[in-house]
């Protein structure tokens, strides 16, 4: 790249060299994100000008500078993002960024993950899809900053003019000659730490950025030498799960054998702790032994009495009223049911903690970190100064790894053993007592007259959603600036900045309502989205059934929002809406705005009942979506193959909290304790033709990919339902209603393996 | 204590464990070999998914005892050396497709992706989508459009 980087459309951003070894480039300041979008021709709602992801970049702005880019003497540049990676392809793409921007190679990029920094005050939270949004200015000016510095240390070597050398694969070149980044890694180094600036490149100019990257730590995957927490070899951190109890958060009255258990074979620790009893040992499988030969009285937990039928019904006397009369035949009243649904991760929630006298380290995925240590030295009674807290790379989160239960769990059973502990909860312990999306309820009445709809009406009621982990923190010191006016809770704050209707639907009023009861929620992918939006497409196609009007055709005519047109049409054309389906077949179509991205998705579906009933043993087999067109205006795409892979993700969600995936609430407690139960999408069930399109760049700044595409699917979903088989579902998933599988004992909570494995190979 | 000997990866150990313990915990906690991961324990969710003599099965529900002295396990740390390579051609599929997201059930699903083309191979047929279908391994990132294709991929780099 030349080094005429003063065009007119190129923006000069600030930051700093750090004194250090080798070269050092850090941001002190960053713009604050994306801007509000052009007024839009009706009252736009909250969302519409400043969203979820404008609230964190605000939040992101005073802090950024203190990350920086080191180029190293091998030639490589390394950076520790203060962001988790968990399956979402930050890595990938910091990588891409900073590749761009510095002219070296993507393989010479090393990407790591910070511990917890304090200092970054909420600067250190991973989530609302807002990772690449926020970083997306401050990596690339660091990157800059670097790769000016390298050219005038070797222009300066020549004793040329900077502006006559360029760089290139990692190296500065001049008439045939050229310097490597890591010859020239030291000297480049700065002695004092100086305010510098740096244009960076715009879109037309890139080279890496919006074309398809593969994953950085792809061949570590496919090898088995990515390590994930319970892989970490941490001296002396031998396993340990917890017994639980049979309902959620009930906590230990009683233990009659602790010293019974703690001679069984390989068992070397059992210790009492909040809500249960700790068992360390040689091996899981010695564990699992131990855990289950305890003999404990519980106390009840925190909803010991509340079973599905309780909560729903407790959920329909908090509905907020409806405004609007209803006009009888002019209008369409429905409302909507979604069952609880965990966020479990296939990884189940862990955590490695040495806890001594004096001082703390953990390691766990942890997305708000600095959250998790100042709890964890205020539970442990130690100093900040002396918790260190490790970010470890996840296997998956969507949502879970939010909170850090497992890691302050970890946390009070080495200090209470006085050991080290590598804590693993069960695959029973996560689905039963692990963190939920809770059961809600969608209430909507729209009325039209004369081909237009006048009013949209929608009023949504949940189980609280604990938002305890630092976005609250966000919200409070940054309320004067968000344009809701009120005493908002969190949760009333957080649905107002991601919820809009796209459509010219007169006088719209979305409203939520919480109904306090205490089961383990937080947010899960895309949080109030995938309930709210399936309710509202379900109610645009209801509308275009009453005004004699196309699925497709009806959200045309009323989009106020020309990119949702744009994705809108495009799922059509390639996903061949209208073509000719059999009878129990269908085409669904849903559309869905938010993280300043769009999405259109199409499917179809197999409601016939020779694919209803296809035998699987031990799963559900129900409706299967045969095919998937999913459209998506990224913004900027950055990396088009980690956006598809995004949106394929986000499908098999949105399938599988349509169709198959939910928990039965009981006595307190979820029935579900396996993926034999929890009917997570299964390859049985998932589409086996899919083709997403990624649209080319619509603005200059990317949007959030991680969830978007949830919502969508999920709407689709019931909307091809809905026409294959002629009723309107109202109950989510739609198989809730059938348990479809034997639970497993809640007592001893989690179950030892079975024997017979060798009698399933093949 | 017992001892249990086997070939692992094209190596004999030895370990010293109850009867009982099952094998993911043998290879996990006593012998470091990671790439079988736990995630439920139950022979449900198959990321453990290993081979035994070729075959793929779930050390998670096979008590160490059970398994002979002649008895061959390969992880996904061993399967290239079945082939004689740095990269077993289903992982060069797997890398080619970018198919991985958190990674995590990947080695579970490249050990199941094996076995089941070389058992369709057997049968003298190639893989179909139903064939597909009967594959368990859990994916939570939802990334089973490119395992699907990937796997077809891999069959032809088997060929």
């Amino acid at each position: 790249m030349a080094e005429q980087r003063r065009s007119p459309s190129r923006r000069r951003f600030l930051g700093y060299l750090v004194a250090a070894p080798t070269l050092a480039a850090g941001v002190t300041w960053v713009t604050s994100g994306d801007s509000a979008e052009a007024a839009l021709p009706t009252l736009p709602q909250p969302a519409d000008i400043f969203d979820l992801g404008d609230l964190q970049n605000l939040a992101a702005s005073p802090t950024s500078g203190l990350i920086t880019v080191q180029v190293n003497e091998d030639g490589t540049a390394s950076f520790a993002l203060h962001r988790c990676e968990v399956g979402q392809g930050i890595t990938t793409t910091v990588a891409m960024m900073i590749a761009e921007e510095l002219d070296l190679p993507v393989e010479k990029i090393t990407v790591t993950l910070a511990d917890a920094r304090p200092e970054l005050l909420m600067n250190q939270l991973t989530g609302g899809s807002n990772s690449v949004r926020s970083i997306y200015t401050p990596v690339r000016t660091a990157a800059a900053i670097a790769r000016q510095r390298l050219a005038a240390t070797a222009a300066a070597r020549w004793n040329v003019p900077e502006d006559q050398v360029t760089t290139k694969d990692g190296a500065v070149h001049h008439n045939g000659q050229s310097l490597s980044y890591g010859d020239l890694a030291r000297a480049a180094a700065a002695d004092r730490t100086v305010y510098v600036s740096a244009d960076l490149k715009t879109p037309a100019e890139f080279a890496v950025l919006g074309k398809p990257h593969n994953r950085i730590d792809a061949l570590a995957a496919v090898t088995g030498r990515k390590e994930f927490g319970m892989d970490l070899k941490v001296p002396d951190a031998l396993p340990c799960m917890v017994r639980r109890a049979p309902t959620i958060n009930g906590t230990p009255r009683a233990v009659r054998n602790a010293a019974e258990v703690k001679a069984m074979p390989g068992i070397t620790d059992v210790a009492v702790v909040t809500y249960g009893v700790a068992v360390r040992g040689q091996t899981f499988g010695q564990v699992i032994d131990g855990l289950r030969a305890l003999d404990v009285d519980w106390n009840p937990g925190t909803v010991a009495g509340e079973s599905d039928a309780t909560v729903l019904s407790k959920l329909k006397k908090a509905q907020l009223p409806l405004a609007v009369p209803g006009l009888g035949s002019l209008s369409v009243d429905a409302e909507f049911t979604f069952a609880f649904a965990s966020n479990a991760p296939l990884e189940p929630d862990n955590a490695i903690a040495d806890v001594r006298s004096d001082r703390a380290e953990i390691w766990s995925t942890l997305k708000v970190p600095i959250d998790a240590r100042e709890d964890i030295a205020a539970q442990l009674g130690l100093p900040l100064d002396k918790v260190i807290v490790h970010v470890v790379p996840g296997g998956g989160s969507f949502g879970r790894h939010l909170f850090h239960d497992v890691a302050a769990e970890a946390a009070e059973i080495s200090q209470k053993m006085g050991k080290p502990v590598k804590l693993s909860w069960s695959r029973t312990d996560d689905f039963r007592q692990g963190r939920a999306h809770p059961m809600c309820t969608s209430r909507v009445r729209a009325t039209y007259l004369l081909g237009n709809v006048l009013t949209y009406e929608q009023r949504h009621t949940s189980s609280e959603t604990s938002f305890s982990h630092g976005l609250g923190e966000m919200i409070t010191s940054h309320v004067a600036e968000l344009p809701i006016a009120g005493n908002l809770s969190f949760a009333e704050s957080i649905f107002l900045l991601s919820q809009s209707v796209p459509y010219n639907f007169g006088v719209v009023t979305q409203l939520l309502n919480e109904i306090p009861l205490k089961f383990n929620t937080g947010s899960m992918r895309n949080i109030y989205s995938p309930n709210v939006t399936t309710a509202r497409e379900l109610v645009v196609d209801m509308l275009a059934a009453k005004m004699r009007k196309d699925p497709v055709a009806m959200r045309r005519e009323f989009l106020r929002d020309g990119r949702l047109r744009a994705v809108l049409d495009k799922a059509a054309e390639v996903g061949q809406w209208g073509k000719a389906m059999a009878k129990g077949k269908a085409q669904g179509i849903a559309l869905h705005s938010e993280y300043r991205g769009a999405v259109a998705t199409l499917v179809e579906i197999d409601c016939t009942p020779e694919t209803v009933n296809r035998p699987i043993q031990d799963g559900v087999t129900g409706p299967r979506v045969t095919k998937a067109t999913v459209v998506v205006d990224a913004g900027l795409p950055l990396n088009p193959r980690g956006i598809e892979a995004q949106m394929m993700g986000c499908l098999n969600d949105g399938i599988a909290l349509a169709l198959t995936s939910s928990l039965h609430m009981k006595d307190g407690i979820p029935l579900e304790g396996s993926w034999d139960n929890y009917f997570y999408t299964r390859q049985w069930n998932t589409p086996p033709e899919v083709q997403v399109v990624v649209m080319p760049p619509t603005s200059d700044t990317p949007s959030g990919m991680g969830e978007l595409g949830v919502a969508p699917a999920f709407a689709a979903v019931a909307c091809a339902y809905a026409r294959a088989t002629g009723t309107v579902p109202t109950s989510f998933p739609i198989n809730h209603g059938t348990l479809s599988f034997e639970p497993l004992p809640l007592e001893p909570s989690t179950p030892q393996s079975p024997t017979n494995g060798l009698d399933t190979a093949f | 204590m017992p001892q249990h000997t086997f070939l692992l990866n094209g190596e004999r150990v030895t370990v010293e464990v109850a009867d009982d313990v099952r094998l993911l915990w043998v290879l996990r906690d006593l012998l470091g070999v990671t790439g079988p991961k736990y995630g439920c324990g139950l022979n449900v969710c198959k990321s453990c998914t290993s081979h035994i003599n070729g075959k793929a099965f779930n050390p998670c529900a096979v008590p160490v005892s059970q398994i002979k002295p002649g008895d061959e396990i390969t992880t996904i740390e061993g399967l290239p050396a079945t082939v004689g390579r740095d990269l077993h051609p289903m992982q060069e599929a797997w890398l080619e497709e970018d198919v991985s997201q958190c990674g995590y059930c990947q080695p579970g699903q490249i050990m199941a992706a094996v076995a089941l083309v070389r058992k369709v191979h057997a049968e003298g047929r190639t893989i179909t989508d139903a064939d597909l279908d009967t594959l368990r391994n859990i994916c939570r990132c939802g990334t089973y459009p490119r395992i699907r294709k990937a796997i077809k991929n891999g069959e032809a780099r088997m060929s």
